[in-house]
């Protein structure tokens, strides 16, 4: 109601309204509501942060947090390594869903189910699981082995694989849908004359497959591992970041120095990883803004 | 009718060794707290695949609010509603302004906003938290509704802007020029052509904001922290504080948190897929 007012006041104002059409003017009103949530959420508190985070003292004391430099190598290794498996697997299964059957049709409508419940419960859910004393795994691994089963999450390094396992069962479905419409729009003639030549499968896949999906693989791993550096939930839900402070990735990093009020030092560690987000970025706005 | 051949039943046999992994790790997470949403306490923690008493009395619980970590789960839930629709209307209106203002207006700058737009959707919203927790507070609004609102609405309308940008350039230009013509104004191109053709992508739209705002954890604990505040996956984390916290409850609660967003997403799955997949990545 209230941009109707504000149009309705601009359409008579002189300066404005003899060089802007009322089209234009409409334009301008209907694009206020964006900016301003734009300014008052975006602009303001980037800079306010920038601000804050100006002090070269903070990132001294970044510098010497060792904590600081497990969550940058933790994210990497969450990117690096994580983000190429769990495309490599979305590739390999949207070859698998594309399979005309009945029952793989069915599969893949239970198959998108992580992606369509929040993280959450199930986070949550997995976490139980792994409890060393009380868990379903290690409640199997004492029944079939008589052994006591590891404690999961109290060892760094499988604990921070466990959150990348998380994080790929949560965004396994998505990526695969998306490799799915882009294997589906290849035309069909094209592997039924390699059929005919004898093309082997993997051929097939070198020659028809990859080509025409490499753009779309690429931009998706960028797209997710852009995306997966503010993923929070998969760490701090399943291990919290411990233990010791060893599973930190920057986006809980970040909210573990919000949380201890040293605010200057939470800008400081996302300002770190700017240099590493804007080329990226960059690239993807390059690409999607054709 | 013909007997399958040997080489068919290879193939389907190599199909399963695929699809048989696939579907039990898709289903054990969930699977696990669906059964411990129906055991009795006793059977939680003793490892069957199957309680012997499956029972719904942890819903009774729930539902009757008698656990300490559940006495404000109705008022819970009730946030969780009212911020989830409330950024659903705000992220369609802003965004369907927004976008039609860009592509049917041609607004002078429009494109730079666009751009501007999309750089926002691209930087992860873990790292906005922490200057947005800020900046809510020197505006007065922590745990505030309107602050988890307004934050998840500025996490929503960049994309949304975008797919909808992308669905309104489809419309031929003529129907606008045919509406001029007419005599209709602006605005009477912007209700009475505009909106009914966009409805696809308006549900889209609409069922992905309502569903973000729905799923968030950080933004909402960060913003919110009164119990009676809060929103269900916030009262969802708050039960870990506790040593001896009552899984099953907890997963009880999950569960019951969980089947909206499920339920909403299976209903408008046709839009879903078809507007916001072609949206997300274009090759």
């Amino acid at each position: 109601m209230a941009i109707t007012l504000s149009g309705d006041q601009a359409i008579p104002g002189p300066p404005l309204s003899s060089r802007l059409t009322p089209a234009q003017v409409w334009g301008i009103v209907l694009l206020a509501p964006y900016l301003l949530v734009f300014l008052a959420f975006v602009v303001y508190p980037v800079c306010y942060g920038l601000w804050l985070a100006r002090a070269p003292s903070n990132y001294v004391a970044l510098y010497n947090d060792p904590i600081f430099a497990r969550a940058a190598v933790n994210t990497l290794i969450f990117l690096v390594i994580g983000i190429n498996i769990k495309m490599l697997i979305a590739l390999f299964l949207s070859g698998f869903f594309a399979q005309q059957r009945t029952w793989i049709k069915w599969l893949s409508v239970i198959f998108i189910l992580p992606w369509a419940v929040p993280s959450i419960p199930t986070i949550l859910s997995v976490r139980f699981m792994l409890n060393p004393e009380w868990g379903m795994i290690n409640h199997y691994i004492f029944s079939l082995t008589g052994d006591d089963g590891p404690n999961w999450l109290n060892d760094p390094t499988v604990a921070l694989t466990m959150a990348i396992a998380v994080h790929i069962w949560k965004s396994l479905p998505f990526w695969t849908l998306i490799l799915i419409t882009g294997r589906l729009a290849i035309s069909h003639d094209l592997f039924e004359a390699a059929e005919v030549d004898g093309a082997s499968w993997w051929q097939k896949f070198r020659y028809i497959t990859w080509p025409s999906m490499q753009t779309l693989y690429v931009t998706c791993t960028l797209l997710s591992m852009i995306w997966t550096l503010g993923d929070f939930n998969s760490v701090y839900l399943l291990t919290g970041g411990g233990p010791a402070d060893l599973t930190h990735v920057l986006a809980t990093l970040g909210i573990r120095y919000l949380r201890l009020d040293q605010l200057s030092l939470a800008m400081a560690s996302i300002v770190c990883a700017m240099p590493f987000v804007l080329p990226l970025v960059y690239f993807m706005m390059k690409r999607l803004s054709r | 009718m013909k007997l399958p051949s040997l080489r068919d039943v290879a193939t389907e046999a190599r199909l399963l060794l695929i699809g048989i992994p696939v579907f039990l790790w898709t289903m054990i997470p969930i699977y696990h707290m669906f059964l411990f949403a129906i055991s009795p306490k006793e059977d939680a923690f003793s490892g069957k695949l199957w309680p012997d008493h499956p029972t719904l009395h942890n819903f009774e619980i729930v539902f009757k609010q008698q656990h300490y970590f559940l006495r404000d789960f109705y008022i819970q839930f009730w946030n969780s509603t009212v911020i989830a629709v409330s950024v659903g209307v705000l992220t369609l209106f802003i965004a369907t302004a927004a976008a039609f203002s860009i592509s049917r207006l041609k607004v002078p700058g429009g494109r730079t906003v666009l751009n501007l737009a999309l750089f926002t959707y691209f930087i992860p919203a873990a790292f906005l938290a922490v200057p947005m927790y800020r900046t809510m507070g020197n505006y007065g609004l922590l745990n505030n509704h309107w602050s988890l609102i307004l934050a998840m609405v500025t996490i929503a309308s960049p994309y949304a802007i975008w797919v909808l940008k992308q669905a309104s350039d489809k419309l031929p230009v003529e129907l606008d020029e045919a509406a001029v013509m007419d005599g209709a104004t602006t605005l009477q191109i912007f209700r009475l052509v505009y909106l009914p053709l966009m409805m696809p992508s308006l549900v889209a739209i609409g069922t992905y904001a309502v569903l973000l705002a729905w799923n968030e954890y950080l933004y909402a604990f960060l913003l919110l922290s009164n119990d009676r505040e809060i929103t269900l996956p916030v009262a969802l984390g708050n039960f870990l504080a506790a040593d001896d916290s009552p899984w099953e409850l907890l997963m009880t609660t999950g569960f019951i948190y969980a089947l909206p967003p499920a339920a909403v997403y299976y209903a408008f799955r046709r839009y879903m897929v078809g507007g916001l997949t072609a949206g997300a990545v274009k090759s």
